[in-house]
């Protein structure tokens, strides 16, 4: 089941993470596993990179990743196996609230 | 009849009888199948806590309300200001200045008079939570809490509370076009530390100060939360339990994610870790002080040396007047600006070059409340500059100095 062909997929980018990815809602990344792909991902926008993963490299504990509407915790993490054309969602936590 | 999830428990109280008033106004109500006579005299019997009369606070109180839940308790502890207006429809123009409950329970009692309101103008904490969840009719708790609060520490705080409680916790959250519901904290369902174990670190995520928020939004994203207080009350339909629907008003995209029960979750596993509060300010890296107009504390750091906006308003024509630097967002500038020089926060360590000629000179620095510029000043000593934060930023100028400067 697991592949190992890099593949293409399309990541959804929450709001408040978009001005470090040139402010856009979605992004094609590639990757045979979700790790990979983000690890793309980050590459294209560096600037991405610190609001994804802690200093040893690990996504950070308040983003939350899913393929399609599965946690990836739940499904091997970063090992995740991508087969192509999925959707892959960044979902962070938000406080809000309205303070403006 | 479909009942996915369990309704909270009545503890044998027997539901409260309607009266002709209540029935004609219920009519709706009653020819509406899962809800009926039974469903609404079970309302009327029911109790919900909304913590924070804000943007979700306000549809959410209006609309349970109007659909006859028999108790709202309200937390909060401001008082309306015209930026409020935008989005908080519980309260209009003759309100401002006046206390948020206060005016809230005059339009809800207008709203619906058989409906009870109970106030707790109160800043909820690790002290004082527990005495309001289990401050229900009678001597029961709350059936249920909406969660309509505006930062991480009382989102947290409730969460765990509801857990500890065994109530559940409607939860919304809205970040400008974009918001989220679930419904956490019953029995069989995860909590919001099932999907989020802990807060981000302060300023890492541009706030809700920086974003901004659509006015609508927070009235679609409270609007569900009642639908869904409604339903898990009702014991109806499919509430959000171990679901996270995810709204995008631009896209006019509404999905849902899978949420699941985390079996190490340091409050709601069978063996949690944490079986008390905590200080939740701590928790998610904050001072774990009290703010005094309620602003979230989130970047603000104490040990950076301040000015008061008279003392710098009294220097900024002498020869020496400090340097002026502004770090909030372009679109903020644009709405109201001292004159100084804009270099965002975010922007602010790649572009200290240009800077350099005022090193040696003061420099104060300001956003709009003083919690972006604490962060800055930090930033400019840490490279040498001679900085001081402008305490309480654009709005401090306004209420202290120039009342022509707009707070927004």
């Amino acid at each position: 089941m697991p592949t190992t062909q890099t593949q293409t997929v399309t990541v959804r980018i929450p709001t408040p993470l978009r001005s470090y990815a040139g402010d856009q809602k979605t992004a094609e990344a590639e990757g045979a596993t979700v790790g990979d792909a983000l690890a793309d991902l980050a590459e294209r926008y560096p600037d991405l990179r610190e609001q994804l993963y802690d200093g040893d490299g690990d996504l950070r504990s308040f983003v939350n990743v899913y393929v399609g509407d599965e946690d990836i915790r739940h499904t091997g993490g970063a090992e995740t196996s991508l087969d192509g054309g999925e959707e892959v969602s960044i979902v962070p936590s938000v406080a809000g609230g309205a303070f403006g | 009849m479909p009942t996915q999830t369990a309704a909270p428990q009545q503890n044998g109280t027997t539901d409260a009888e309607l009266s002709t008033d209540e029935l004609q106004r219920y009519g709706r109500h009653l020819t509406l199948p899962d809800v009926g006579r039974e469903g609404q005299e079970k309302l009327k019997a029911s109790s919900v806590l909304i913590v924070g009369a804000g943007g979700l606070g306000s549809p959410l109180a209006m609309y349970l309300a109007a659909a006859g839940v028999g108790r709202l308790g309200i937390v909060d502890f401001d008082h309306v200001e015209a930026s409020n207006l935008q989005r908080q429809v519980l309260y209009g123009q003759s309100d401002v200045g006046r206390p948020k409950l206060e005016a809230a329970e005059e339009r809800l009692r207008e709203i619906n008079p058989h409906v009870e309101v109970e106030r707790y103008e109160a800043r909820l904490s690790s002290d004082n939570v527990f005495d309001v969840i289990e401050d229900g009719p009678g001597d029961r708790s709350y059936d249920l809490v909406a969660d309509g609060t505006d930062n991480f520490p009382t989102r947290y705080l409730v969460n765990d509370a509801c857990v500890m409680a065994g109530v559940p916790n409607v939860y919304g959250s809205i970040f400008r076009f974009e918001g989220q519901v679930s419904v956490f904290a019953t029995p069989e369902g995860p909590c919001y530390r099932c999907a989020y174990e802990e807060p981000p670190p302060p300023g890492l995520v541009p706030s809700c100060a920086e974003g901004g928020v659509l006015g609508v939004l927070p009235g679609i994203v409270g609007s569900v939360q009642a639908s869904e207080t409604i339903k898990v009350l009702l014991g109806i339909g499919e509430p959000l339990v171990g679901r996270l629907l995810l709204m995008d008003a631009l896209g006019a995209d509404f999905r849902t994610l899978r949420l699941r029960k985390n079996p190490d979750c340091p409050v709601c596993s069978d063996d949690p870790e944490q079986t008390e509060l905590i200080d939740y300010e701590a928790f998610c890296g904050l001072p774990s002080s009290d703010s005094a107009n309620g602003e979230p504390m989130s970047n603000a750091d104490e040990s950076v040396p301040e000015i008061s906006v008279t003392d710098y308003a009294a220097r900024r024509e002498d020869a020496d007047a400090p340097f002026l630097l502004d770090v909030r967002e372009p679109h903020e500038y644009e709405i109201t600006n001292l004159g100084g020089t804009l270099i965002p926060l975010g922007e602010l360590e790649e572009r200290l070059g240009e800077l350099d000629t005022h090193r040696g000179e003061e420099v104060v620095v300001h956003c709009r409340t003083g919690g972006r510029s604490a962060e800055a000043t930090k930033l400019l000593r840490d490279h040498g500059f001679d900085a001081k934060n402008l305490r309480g930023g654009v709005h401090a100028w306004s209420d202290e100095v120039d009342p022509d400067v707009p707070k927004y």
